[in-house]
């Protein structure tokens, strides 16, 4: 019986596998047969390696194609060493996903520098940054000059109050220290602006380091479009919100002088 | 006892305005000898060469290098200097802030922004009435 269970099974296998099995006992034709199997099972696995899906062979079966992954015959193998390989085979598997994930993070990361330098970091802290910052510099310079002018006026109001009648003085001198205790809101001005102008410089800092961590696409300017046209066209491209800038910051403000000098170059 | 209208009072601020002001103030309130420094470290340098002229110390917190509290500190830690009167005027107004400076030594404490009437019920308080 068993001689003819193998001769009907030899007869499916291979054309050397069935020569093989005529020539030898029923237990050699059993090894052949498993030898044969272990190869459809390699090419099967190969096609599910090709897949993607070579993460699930954990059957004994498919032992072998899980050592061909790891460039080991599967003819060769033996049941000790087929343990290993499948760990091998699983190891390559999570290999492959953490590169997967690693180039999809990698993708990410590239979108998000490409976002960022879209939005100019450089320009946001040149042109918007250093500006407030001066802005708010020059509020607090502003209030300090006019608190002291204010103070300038008070002075000259104390020293004529000897000059008047006690009734008068003393009207002089509550109206002088009401204008006294309103100057303090300079100090509390002075002193929220400055925290504001504090924040500032820490979102200024945080752009530097983005920048820096990002790397060089980042680090050169925008070129700005109205720098590159030639003056002339520039001239004639200002629309009238280009002329509301508000008022100009210590040097770059012109003074009466200069402005009557510009009329006067038109005549 | 009454106040001697004639001491001489240490302002401390690093806002010049600010100076300028308390200064005014306390020329109205009647006390003509008032001495600058724009932080703790000029006011301290004030106060050892001062000979223990000073009859007050009204000082702000927020200054660099040395604070107010720090000056306070250094104030109450000096033998020399240690009983004069010292209000801090600042626009630290919690509480951290107070109980930090009772716990250094404050005779009074004054949040910014002020006014003459209280400017002067504070120094009544630590000098007596005047």
């Amino acid at each position: 019986m068993a001689g003819r269970k193998s001769k009907t099974a030899t007869a499916e296998k291979p054309k050397a596998t069935r020569k093989a099995s005529t020539k030898t006992s029923a237990k050699a034709d059993v090894k052949a047969g498993a030898k044969a199997d272990v190869k459809r099972a390699n090419v099967k696995l190969k096609a599910l390696k090709a897949s993607g899906k070579a993460a699930g062979t954990g059957k004994t079966k498919k032992t072998p194609t899980a050592q061909s992954l790891a460039g080991v015959r599967p003819a060769k193998c033996k049941t000790k060493s087929s343990f290993v390989s499948i760990a091998s085979g699983r190891r390559s598997a999570e290999i492959a996903d953490v590169y997967d994930e690693l180039e999809r993070l990698a993708a990410y990361i590239d979108a998000a520098k490409r976002e960022i330098a879209a939005i100019s970091p450089h320009d946001v802290k040149d042109e918007f940054l250093l500006s407030a910052t001066d802005e708010l510099d020059a509020i607090i310079e502003a209030t300090a000059t006019a608190t002291n002018t204010i103070m300038d006026s008070c002075e000259l109001v104390e020293g004529v109050m000897g000059d008047v009648t006690d009734e008068v003085g003393a009207k002089l001198m509550d109206a002088t220290t009401s204008i006294y205790e309103a100057c303090t809101f300079q100090d509390i001005t002075g002193q929220r602006i400055g925290k504001v102008v504090t924040a500032l410089k820490n979102i200024e800092d945080r752009i530097d380091a983005l920048v820096l961590a990002l790397g060089d696409e980042l680090i050169a300017p925008k070129v700005k479009n109205k720098t590159t046209k030639p003056k002339s066209e520039a001239k004639t491209t200002l629309t009238d919100a280009d002329l509301l800038e508000g008022p100009q910051l210590g040097a770059k403000a012109k003074s009466q002088a200069e402005i009557d000098d510009l009329l006067a170059s038109f005549d | 006892m009454a106040v001697d209208m004639n001491m001489n009072v240490l302002i401390v601020d690093d806002y010049k305005t600010m100076l300028r002001i308390i200064r005014n103030l306390l020329r109205q309130l009647g006390f003509e000898n008032v001495e600058e420094a724009t932080d703790g470290t000029q006011a301290l340098e004030i106060l050892k060469d001062s000979g223990g002229k000073f009859g007050l110390i009204i000082s702000d917190w927020n200054m660099e290098p040395m604070t107010g509290i720090e000056l306070l500190r250094h104030v109450r830690a000096d033998d020399k200097l240690k009983h004069i009167p010292f209000i801090m005027v600042t626009a630290e107004s919690k509480s951290e802030n107070v109980i930090t400076a009772k716990e250094a030594g404050v005779s009074n404490y004054i949040v910014k922004p002020f006014n003459a009437a209280t400017l002067k019920s504070k120094m009544v308080s630590v000098l007596g009435d005047f």
